[in-house]
């Protein structure tokens, strides 16, 4: 195996923009299961259909990253009216009946997947930008500038999210029914309202994150499997519900694994990084930034 | 009932026509029932999906000639998933649930390695679907692959006698952590030592990789004369497109080799540009004759249409089309469907199918390989229509094939026209 420092730094900058990218894929479930105590184990199936919905609309002309946003309104009230399903299916009726709600949730992923399969097909499908295919060339290192978008999206999200959930009465709330359900009732608001709200929000974002996955790479419709471990494995090293936890862990676990993947080998890379998710939960149960 | 002589006649002669009328007159036995499991989704589904549209037309096809001795043809397709754990479970229910009469491999070396045991254990004749060296451990003796490739030297071999040819001394590997791919890699390791390269570079990735830039960088670091890339199609594109940013150095003579996946014309359009310049295995391209193929094609193209898969099916629809050929010559040449009779008259005799005369070695696989190593040359963007002449993929490796020579270095073929 070749070692040089050039090598390193460049497994570095990759670790980092591949960690922001996969803080991007996890911060909706950061709200969802983090937060809320969703298990939407569908949470990378709805970005698998935010992918898809992008690339339709990007099929018109229109900027995939803009596509992302303009779709978010409609996952939004997509979002909405899922959990409303869940929570008078399964949550309403107590915590056997929203263990329940896995199956639910698998059940929906299974849906988006083969739904996806018959009306586009199991071809793989790719969007197409000025930043797609080309890279940012320093000296001898090259930077995919594909990369660098997630990078900047990932940024924007968690820092979104953190000033949202701080800063508003609604993103208290969120917060506040993840940690008090009783007393937020208490105080006359109503926590399924806001913890609809709050799916919907995950929801959304779930968008403009498929937006960011089909910019980063093809995808097909089971892609979803290979994101229900790594979106899990970031949201619980995090802390359930931290957001900029979420970024910390995306990125410990994007730099862990480009590091390893250069220095010792691609094999080793899940094994790591999922050690990694291990140690962690080892020394602190609530993970990084849990409290 | 008393009937007159020429009433008798008659009705002879009315049976007579009756049976003489393609794809009507059956039999009273049941049909018989042609079962396989199929990657219609996950990573292969792409491929399986077109294989199924070829083996439909052959169902439909050997039905409008009479069936298989005097039945109907039965066609049962389970989806595998791309998912190996799935097919062990598939087969037993196709042969005990559905009571098959002949059975057919699933697309793919991973699907097709756990059915293996099943089908020597019940002494089953098995035709294989583009697998590679999945019966090189269980020596199963009634296995028949229709793919063109034999051993791991039949697939490399013209990778690297090009690779000899352009002066190049050293190699690097980038294999996907699946059975095909290792068993490639292993094979393509012996070569390159045979032929003094040496391996400056040699990566397994598992098939988890999202994004494959810091291999790529590794690889250029290296300084390799030749990449031999092992991969599967979602791979195949992430790799090639993390070759377009990223570069693999100005010293690669030539990139590819095992690449699967930048056979399908949904992969070849939509990366387009991008696949100048890459040497890669085929089992057909434009220009290569035999008896039927184009006939075939044309038909598929609008089958394909329909069911909205690979609209130009060079890669394994002829080649399933080609199972159906085999197994309709064995079942009509032993006329019995006795999988012991049938695995010996395969065996024996060349078979004739629409991708040429195909005659098995001992070990199942074709006794004369015809792998092709092609390299993609002056491909524009968003055209699938060019792919169906000749010339975007110039053929480097068999002579029989040949329709060019390897342009060199890589960075200088990418441009070429």
């Amino acid at each position: 195996m070749i070692f040089s420092f050039d090598l390193l730094f460049e497994a570095l900058i990759f670790g980092v923009l591949l960690g922001c990218f996969y803080a991007a894929v996890s911060i909706g479930l950061s709200v969802s299961f983090g937060l809320l105590d969703v298990p939407h184990v569908a949470h990378p199936a709805v970005m698998i259909l935010g992918s898809y919905a992008t690339y339709v609309v990007a099929s018109y002309g229109i900027d995939p990253i803009v596509a992302g946003v303009i779709l978010m309104p409609a996952f939004f009230v997509l979002g909405i009216l899922i959990y409303r399903f869940y929570y008078e299916a399964f949550e309403k009726r107590g915590t056997e009946a929203a263990v329940r709600g896995l199956a639910f949730f698998f059940g929906l992923a299974f849906i988006i997947e083969v739904g996806l399969i018959l009306v586009f097909g199991v071809d793989q499908r790719m969007v197409e930008a000025g930043y797609i295919g080309s890279s940012l060339e320093l000296g001898d290192y090259r930077i995919p500038y594909r990369m660098l978008v997630a990078f900047g999206v990932a940024l924007v999200l968690t820092f979104g999210l953190t000033l949202y959930l701080s800063k508003t009465f609604t993103g208290r709330a969120i917060k506040a029914v993840a940690q008090d359900e009783p007393a937020l009732r208490l105080i006359g608001a109503n926590p399924v309202r806001i913890k609809q709200w709050a799916f919907g929000i995950a929801t959304g974002v779930s968008a403009l994150a498929g937006a960011m996955l089909i910019i980063v790479g093809p995808v097909e419709p089971a892609l979803d499997r290979v994101y229900i471990g790594r979106t899990f494995c970031v949201v619980v090293l995090a802390g359930l519900g931290s957001m900029t936890g979420t970024l910390a862990a995306g990125l410990i676990l994007g730099i862990a694994e480009s590091i390893v993947l250069m220095m010792l080998g691609a094999s080793w890379a899940p094994a790591v990084a999922f050690g990694l998710l291990l140690l962690v939960l080892g020394i602190r149960p609530q993970g990084l930034f849990g409290r | 009932m008393k009937r007159s002589r020429r009433e008798v006649l008659k009705a002879g002669a009315a049976l007579a026509v009756v049976a003489g009328i393609p794809g009507r007159a059956f039999a009273q036995q049941g049909p018989v029932k042609v079962g396989m499991s199929m990657p219609q989704t996950g990573t292969l589904g792409a491929g399986g999906q077109a294989a199924l549209v070829a083996l439909r037309m052959w169902v439909d096809d050997v039905n409008q000639k009479g069936g298989l001795l005097g039945r109907k043809v039965e066609f049962i397709a389970y989806d595998d998933q791309s998912n190996p754990a799935n097919t062990p479970g598939i087969y037993t229910k196709l042969l005990d649930v559905d009571r098959v009469d002949l059975l057919i491999a699933p697309y793919g070396t991973v699907p097709t390695a756990p059915v293996m045991p099943l089908a020597k254990q019940r002494g089953l004749l098995l035709m294989g679907n583009f697998s590679f060296q999945v019966n090189a451990k269980v020596q199963h003796d009634m296995w028949f692959n229709n793919s063109p490739w034999n051993d791991a030297a039949s697939w490399s071999d013209g990778f690297m006698k090009n690779g000899q040819k352009l002066g190049a001394k050293s190699i690097a590997f980038l294999a996907a952590d699946q059975e095909f791919a290792q068993n490639l890699a292993n094979g393509a390791r012996v070569l390159a030592k045979k032929a003094n390269m040496k391996a400056v570079y040699d990566q397994n990735y598992p098939p988890t990789t999202t994004d494959f830039s810091s291999l790529i960088r590794g690889i250029r670091a290296a300084k390799p004369d030749m990449v031999f890339v092992m991969s599967y199609p979602n791979d195949s594109v992430a790799i090639v497109r993390a070759v377009n940013e990223i570069g693999v150095g100005s010293g690669v003579k030539m990139f590819g080799g095992g690449m699967v996946g930048l056979q399908f014309t949904p992969i070849m359009s939509s990366l387009g540009s991008l696949l100048n310049g890459i040497v890669n295995y085929n089992s057909y391209v434009p220009g290569m004759k035999y008896p039927g193929i184009e006939d075939f094609l044309q038909r598929y193209a609008k089958k394909a249409a329909e069911a909205k898969v690979d609209p130009l099916g060079f890669y394994l629809p002829p080649f399933n089309y080609a199972i159906g050929q085999m197994l309709e010559q064995a079942v009509n040449g032993t006329k019995s469907l006795d999988h012991k009779r049938m695995a010996e008259y395969l065996r024996k005799n060349e078979m004739k199918t629409i991708v040429g005369p195909i005659r098995y070695d001992k070990s199942g696989e074709w006794a004369n390989p015809r792998v092709v190593q092609a390299q993609f040359r002056g491909v524009v963007d968003k055209d699938i229509e060019q792919f169906r002449k000749p010339g975007k993929q110039v053929v480097v490796y068999p002579d029989q094939y040949k329709t060019g020579d390897v342009i060199a270095p890589f960075e200088k073929a990418r441009k070429a026209k």
